[in-house]
Formats: C-alpha cells, sequence, structure tokens
C-alpha cells in the first residue's frame, strides 16, 4: 500500500523530534561530565561523597546492616496491613452497639498520624520498656516495630477507608438486596472493590516503610543508616551514606515503578 | 570543698597566666579579633563541665579552656562559649568555633579532617554496667557475656569490636543520652566511656549502675587521648600547643587534673 | 383469595417530602403487575421500600400474609425472598457472571458451588446466556448484563420479582431481548411487580396497570381500562406523551 502524504508527515516529523530530543539529551549530559568537575571544590566534594576506594571497603558491611532493614520490615508490613484493614473496618460500622468502636478507630488515626514517627519510635522504644520489661520482651527490636506499625497502621487505615467510600452505595445496596448480611456485603462485595482500588496508594505506603525502618537506628539496631554512621565516624567521609543511599534506591525505585503502573493501569480501566 | 576547688583553679590559672611569656601568637588567628570562641557539648556533663556552665570556669575542661586562654594572652572575659554536637564538630568543613573541648580522641582519621591539639588528658576507658550486671567479673572473658550499647560514632566502637569483641549483637545510639535511656531501660548490660564520664553517670544518671573496671590506659595500641579540636589547618594550633606545653612544663595542668578528676582512682583494671 | 403481595397505606417520607402518599397496590400469585409514571412519581422509591432497603414511615406490606414491613424485623432474611433488579444493573464488577450469581445462594442458603453448578447453568441457557456464564460484567453488553442481573436474583428462588426500569438504561436495540425474558418468567408463575416505560409491552403483558402520580396511585386497572377512552383524563394525558 502506497504511503498516505500524512504519515509519511508523521514519519518525518517524529524523526525530526528523535533527533532533537537526542541532541539536547547528549549536551547536557556532556555538559555536566565536562563542567561539573571544573567547578573548585569538586575534588574536595569527590572525596568525601564519591569516593569509590570508601565505597568498596563499606559496602559489604552496608549491605549485612540491609538485611536487618530488610527483616524489620519483611514483619511489619504484613501486620500494618492487617491492623490497618481492621481499624478501616471499625470506622466503617453501621451498628450502634459497635459505636465506641467506630470512636476508638478515629482516635487511633488521628493521634497516629497527627505524632512524628520518630517522636513515637523513642516514645515507645524507650519508654516502653523502661516499665522494666525482662528480656527479651524490652527489645528495641520488638517496641520500635510496634511504634512503625502503629504509625502506619493509621495511614493505611486512612487508605483502606477512602477506597471503602469510593465504592459506590449501590453495590452494598445490590448485595443486601440479595439477603447478604452486611458483613457478608463488606467481605464479598465492598471490600475486593475498595482494596483492588487503593492498592496503588497503598504501594507509595509501603515504599515509605522501606525508609521509615532506619528510624529504628536511634533505639539501637545497627541498619544500613546506623552502619553508614559508623563508617563516617571511622573513615570520616560520607560516602557509605551515599552507598547506603544506592543501596535504598536499588529497592525503591523498582518499587515505585510498579506502584506507578498499577496506578496507570487503573486509570486505564477508569476510562 | 568548692573552697579548695576554687583555689586551686585560681592557683592554676595564676601560675599560668604569670609563666606566660609569648601572648602575640593568637593574634589574628582567631574568628574574631581579640576573642577566644571555644565550642562545648549540649549539655556539657559533669566533671567537665559543672552545671552545664562553662563560663563558671568550673570543671576539668572548663578549667583547662581558660588556662590555656590565659597562656595565650586572652582574658577570661575574652573566652567565648558556644555549644555544638559532638557529630557536627567532627565533620569536615569551616567551623564557628576556635577550640571545641568535648572529650575527643585523637585519632588519625578523624585528623585527616580536622586538626586537634596536642592531648590535655590521657582518659582510660571504664565500663559502666546496669543494675542487672553488678556482679560481672572485671575479666575480659566475663565482658564478653555482657549485651553492649555504645554511641556509634565513637571509638568504643571500634574497642568493642576489636578488643572486646561481645557475644551478642551491638546496638548503636546517636548520643550518650540514649545509651542512658537503653540501660535505664535494660536493653542493654554495658557501655564504655572515659573513666569520669561513667563515674559520673553511674553516681547521677543511671540508679543502681557501676562502674566494674577500667582498661589500662596504654591498653592496645591506641589509649584514648582527648586533644582540643580545630579546624583543619587552623593556625591557631601551634599557638595552643605552646599553652599546652606549658601548662604541662609547670605543672598547671596536673593540679587542674587532681582537682577535677581525682575520684578516678579506686576502680579496678580489666584482666 | 390471599394476594401474593398487598400494601396497604404505605407512606414513606424523606424529610419534608412525602414520596409515597398512602399507596394501595395488590398483586395475585402469578400476576404481572406495571407502575406507570413520570420520573420522581415515587415508583422507584416504592419498589425499595418493598425490598426493605428503605423503611416505611407507615402502613403495611403483606408478603404470603406476613407483614414484613414491621419495626422490629430483621431484614435479611425477608430481602432474600424478595428479588430486585436495578436500573443500572449493579452487577459485582470483580466477578464474573457465574459467580455474582452463585454469590447470594452460597451464602445466604449456605451451598457450595458444586452444589448449584447444574441449577444455576440451567438457569443461563433458559435465559440465553450460556455463553456468558464466565464473562465479565465489562465484557458483557448492556442486554446481557440486565439478563444476568435478572437470573441473579431469580437464583435466590424468590417469592416475587421486582423490577426498577429495567430497560431505561438500555440501547433500544437491546431492550427486547430483556423484554422475551420477563414473558419467560410470567410463563413460568413469578409474581412480577414492575416500573417501566415500556408501554407496549405493559399493554401485552400486564395483568394490572397502576398509574402513580406524585407518590398517590391516581387510577388502576387491566390494559384495556387503562388504554381505553374511559381512563381518567390525567391517565390519558400521560399516556398521550407515549
Amino acid at each position: 500500500m502506497a504511503k498516505s502524504r500524512r504519515s509519511e508527515y508523521d514519519a518525518a516529523q517524529k524523526r525530526r523530534s528523535i533527533a532533537i530530543a537526542s541532541a539536547s539529551t547528549i549536551f547536557v549530559v556532556l555538559a555536566l561530565i565536562i563542567l561539573v568537575p571544573m567547578t573548585p571544590g569538586w575534588e574536595k566534594v569527590q572525596k568525601s561523597f564519591f569516593n569509590t576506594a570508601v565505597l568498596y571497603k563499606s559496602f559489604p558491611k552496608l549491605m549485612e546492616a540491609f538485611k536487618v532493614n530488610v527483616m524489620i520490615f519483611a514483619w511489619s508490613a504484613p501486620a500494618i496491613a492487617v491492623i490497618g484493614l481492621l481499624v478501616a473496618l471499625a470506622r466503617s460500622v453501621h451498628s450502634p452497639a459497635l459505636f465506641p468502636l467506630k470512636v476508638f478507630s478515629a482516635i487511633f488515626t488521628d493521634v497516629f498520624r497527627g505524632v512524628p514517627v520518630i517522636l513515637t519510635v523513642y516514645l515507645i522504644g524507650f519508654g516502653i520498656p523502661g516499665l522494666g520489661l525482662p528480656r527479651p520482651w524490652n527489645s528495641p527490636y520488638i517496641w520500635g516495630s510496634v511504634a512503625l506499625v502503629l504509625t502506619y497502621s493509621a495511614y493505611v487505615a486512612e487508605i483502606f477507608r477512602s477506597g471503602i467510600e469510593s465504592v459506590h452505595k449501590s453495590q452494598r445496596a445490590a448485595a443486601l438486596s440479595l439477603g447478604l448480611t452486611e458483613q457478608q456485603a463488606m467481605r464479598d462485595v465492598v471490600l475486593p472493590q475498595a482494596v483492588r482500588n487503593v492498592m496503588p496508594s497503598q504501594m507509595n505506603m509501603l515504599i515509605a516503610l522501606q525508609k521509615d525502618v532506619s528510624l529504628l537506628s536511634f533505639i539501637g539496631p545497627v541498619e544500613i543508616f546506623r552502619q553508614a554512621g559508623v563508617f563516617k565516624s571511622l573513615l570520616a567521609n560520607f560516602t557509605p551514606y551515599v552507598g547506603a543511599a544506592l543501596i535504598f534506591l536499588a529497592i525503591t525505585v523498582p518499587a515505585t515503578r510498579y506502584a506507578d503502573y498499577l496506578m496507570a493501569r487503573q486509570n486505564r480501566e477508569r476510562q | 570543698m568548692k573552697f579548695v576547688t576554687s583555689i586551686s583553679t585560681l592557683t592554676a590559672v595564676l601560675i599560668a597566666s604569670v609563666a606566660n611569656a609569648d601572648s602575640h601568637c593568637a593574634d589574628g588567628k582567631t574568628l574574631n579579633d581579640g576573642k577566644l570562641t571555644i565550642a562545648t557539648g549540649n549539655p556539657a556533663y559533669y566533671p567537665w563541665v559543672m552545671d552545664d556552665s562553662p563560663e563558671s570556669g568550673q570543671g576539668f575542661e572548663a578549667a583547662v579552656a581558660y588556662a590555656v586562654a590565659n597562656a595565650m594572652g586572652f582574658e577570661n572575659d575574652d573566652v567565648v562559649w558556644v555549644r555544638s554536637s559532638f557529630d557536627e564538630a567532627i565533620q569536615p568543613g569551616p567551623k564557628n568555633f576556635d577550640m571545641n573541648m568535648q572529650q575527643y580522641s585523637i585519632t588519625a582519621e578523624r585528623d585527616e579532617v580536622v586538626d586537634f591539639s596536642d592531648p590535655y588528658y590521657t582518659a582510660p576507658m571504664a565500663v559502666l554496667v546496669s543494675p542487672g550486671a553488678t556482679d560481672t567479673n572485671p575479666t575480659m572473658e566475663s565482658l564478653k557475656g555482657l549485651k553492649w550499647g555504645a554511641v556509634g560514632s565513637t571509638t568504643a566502637v571500634a574497642k568493642l569490636q576489636n578488643v572486646i569483641k561481645p557475644e551478642q549483637e551491638l546496638l548503636l545510639y546517636g548520643d550518650n543520652a540514649d545509651v542512658n535511656a537503653a540501660m535505664s531501660a535494660n536493653q542493654i548490660d554495658a557501655a564504655l566511656f572515659d573513666l569520669p564520664t561513667a563515674l559520673f553517670l553511674s553516681a547521677v544518671m543511671i540508679e543502681g549502675s557501676k562502674v566494674i573496671g577500667q582498661f589500662a590506659a596504654d591498653e592496645s595500641d591506641n589509649p584514648d587521648n582527648f586533644g582540643m579540636l580545630m579546624e583543619d589547618g587552623n593556625p591557631l594550633k601551634p599557638c595552643v600547643d605552646e599553652a599546652l606545653a606549658e601548662l604541662k612544663g609547670n605543672g598547671a595542668l596536673a593540679a587542674i587534673e587532681a582537682t577535677w578528676l581525682q575520684d578516678t582512682t579506686g576502680v579496678p583494671l580489666i584482666k | 383469595m390471599m394476594y401474593k403481595l398487598q400494601l396497604n397505606n404505605v407512606v414513606k417520607t424523606f424529610g419534608e417530602n412525602i414520596i409515597c402518599d398512602r399507596i394501595n397496590i395488590s398483586a395475585r400469585s402469578g400476576e404481572l403487575v406495571c407502575l406507570i409514571g413520570a420520573s420522581g412519581a415515587g415508583k422507584s422509591t416504592l419498589l425499595r421500600c418493598i425490598n426493605l432497603l428503605e423503611t416505611i414511615d407507615d402502613g403495611e406490606i403483606i408478603l404470603d400474609g406476613q407483614d414484613i414491613a414491621e419495626p422490629g424485623l430483621d431484614p435479611q432474611p425477608i430481602r432474600a425472598k424478595v428479588g430486585i433488579v436495578f436500573q443500572s444493573f449493579n452487577l459485582f464488577p470483580h466477578m464474573d457472571a457465574i459467580s455474582n450469581v452463585m454469590l447470594a445462594p452460597r451464602r445466604v442458603h449456605k451451598k457450595t458451588r458444586a452444589q448449584l453448578l447444574e441449577e444455576i447453568t440451567g438457569l443461563f441457557e433458559r435465559f440465553g446466556l450460556k455463553d456468558q456464564m464466565y464473562k465479565y460484567p465489562d465484557q458483557l453488553s448492556g442486554g446481557q448484563q440486565q439478563r444476568v442481573a435478572i437470573v441473579r436474583a431469580l437464583a435466590m428462588k424468590p417469592e416475587v420479582m421486582l423490577l426498577d426500569e429495567i430497560t431505561s438504561a438500555l440501547d433500544p436495540q437491546l431492550v427486547g431481548e430483556v423484554l422475551e425474558v420477563l414473558f419467560t418468567l410470567k410463563d413460568e408463575g413469578m409474581t412480577i411487580l414492575m416500573a417501566t416505560h415500556e408501554m407496549n409491552f405493559a399493554k401485552k403483558a400486564a395483568d394490572k396497570i397502576c398509574f402513580l402520580k406524585n407518590g398517590q396511585v391516581l387510577e388502576e386497572g387491566t390494559p384495556d381500562w387503562i388504554f381505553g377512552p374511559d381512563a381518567k383524563q390525567e391517565t390519558k394525558s400521560f399516556l398521550s406523551s407515549f
């Protein structure tokens, strides 16, 4: 089939824009590579922040320490999902007998979204063990994780709640009209749709959690941020922090891309 | 008691100022002409500074500071005190003080990014244990079995990892206050501090805790020598060193040490 | 002779507005009763009240001799006996057609999928939906979705079916297939109460037609009467717009 003049024009335009985009990108990259090292103080910055020898030396132990982050994340995330869902459901009850549950849930989300996480970590991480618990029940791993779980459950609960409210009430009406009880309507009809709707937002919470695990470093556990700090003091160099940042990015960037993909897919489905 | 200490301090200061020969060294080398800006911790602890008030000249480091200042030709009124965190000062870069006195140990790594004066005190390291571990024997073997904590950016970390080698994982913290909190919460059994600080903590901060032993000052290869911390390449250093040499030579430094750090005998050596 | 469904002086208000004003309607077993009237006349609200999705403010709703609107009754078992189909289908989008239909019998009648499979497959076949059983609602046309909604309500073996303008949201060419289904239902002896704008269908299939205006039953009668010359002036003028 012969090419129409429209498609030929479009093809030419496309070639042109690719050429311009490539040239522009190459120019910017070259400028960065050539000009940045020419700035005064670059050598000092490179030595302090991008020192390959230091990176090489500290990397193995940083990876070791990162296992602590992964571990804390691995047991906190499921707890947050479960408690967040329970708190959201508590907030959505209709029956008057369960009203105190509704109030408790509202107070819970207000308090733990309102206090900075680091404060909660300190207060619970040192405060509760300070009441005289025996070892190992006073471990900072336990109570630091509790602080993280309480805080993140509050945010996750509010996201679930908005998800539940975003399901059109005709769905609940249809479920009830078939003879399902309120609980069955919630469990089989509303909740599955609600969870699907808020999955991208919850992914964002998950990514935030991966980073906030580092807050436990303040109450003892030697996770990656603390280990980078020990290296900084030992080697008088900031490169270990850059190394820690790179390790975080290796995990969070794919996670962020996946969350974006979920969000885009959801928007497509809504059209 | 206070009368005696005041007399001793005064004597030391007088000796220093009378013996002072060269008061021109520091001219033009301080942040503010005619003033000597000295930094200390926030808060500054006994017995280094009494009542968190370095201006009083009370406390070992406060007394040494004024003695050195006088030896360099500054009047007491010319000394300006500022506060800094421990970590803040050992970062590379320009400082907002001429000298910083916060029990900084002189290490080769730190020396690459900041400058230290000659040592003004050699501190034995001591072991502080929580109330639950006060009957631990002062032997290396017994120490291995304790749960240890330390401030992440200090030389205690290296000592623990290389010399004591405890069986259980270390817990690391941002500052002394957090180490104390962890010990009070019974999350750690033991921590390393320089001997005077350890005695202070056991007497005042953590009820029931005890200093069970000290390491001989020449233990291992690197005894803790305290030096005044200065910006890298600070021209004031030779003047400070000269002043310190004077104070050592005429016994003024020893007198100050005897005044403020006399309680440091009577603690058994770790075998 | 006992009516299958009887509404006595049913009153429903929303705040200041009286939506249903002392409605009296009755249907014998197997009868098809059409409710006609302008939008806002109270037809939808009335149907939702019969299914106990709304509570009435006064009056009685008597199903097989029992007043189901009695205050204090648990509505859930009653709703299982009264089927309703909505204008906007309201299928559950996260389940395929057969799961949509099986959900309520599994939960309410405590049957398993295996137990229900034969019966439900038969239902799908009877209404020409055999090929749509495993499709998701967004893969079905409007007419197919509405028929699945009808099957979903039927799966609970209700005593009576309420249909709330079930063809109003459909493209004209799809209306026919849904109305066909209603003939089948009627032949099987189901008691049906339906709000509709499909006057041709009402004329052909209804046993009784009730004309509602401003929350009241203005006139009721056989199709011959309602569409005939002796009907009230208001009825005639409403019908003239069709």
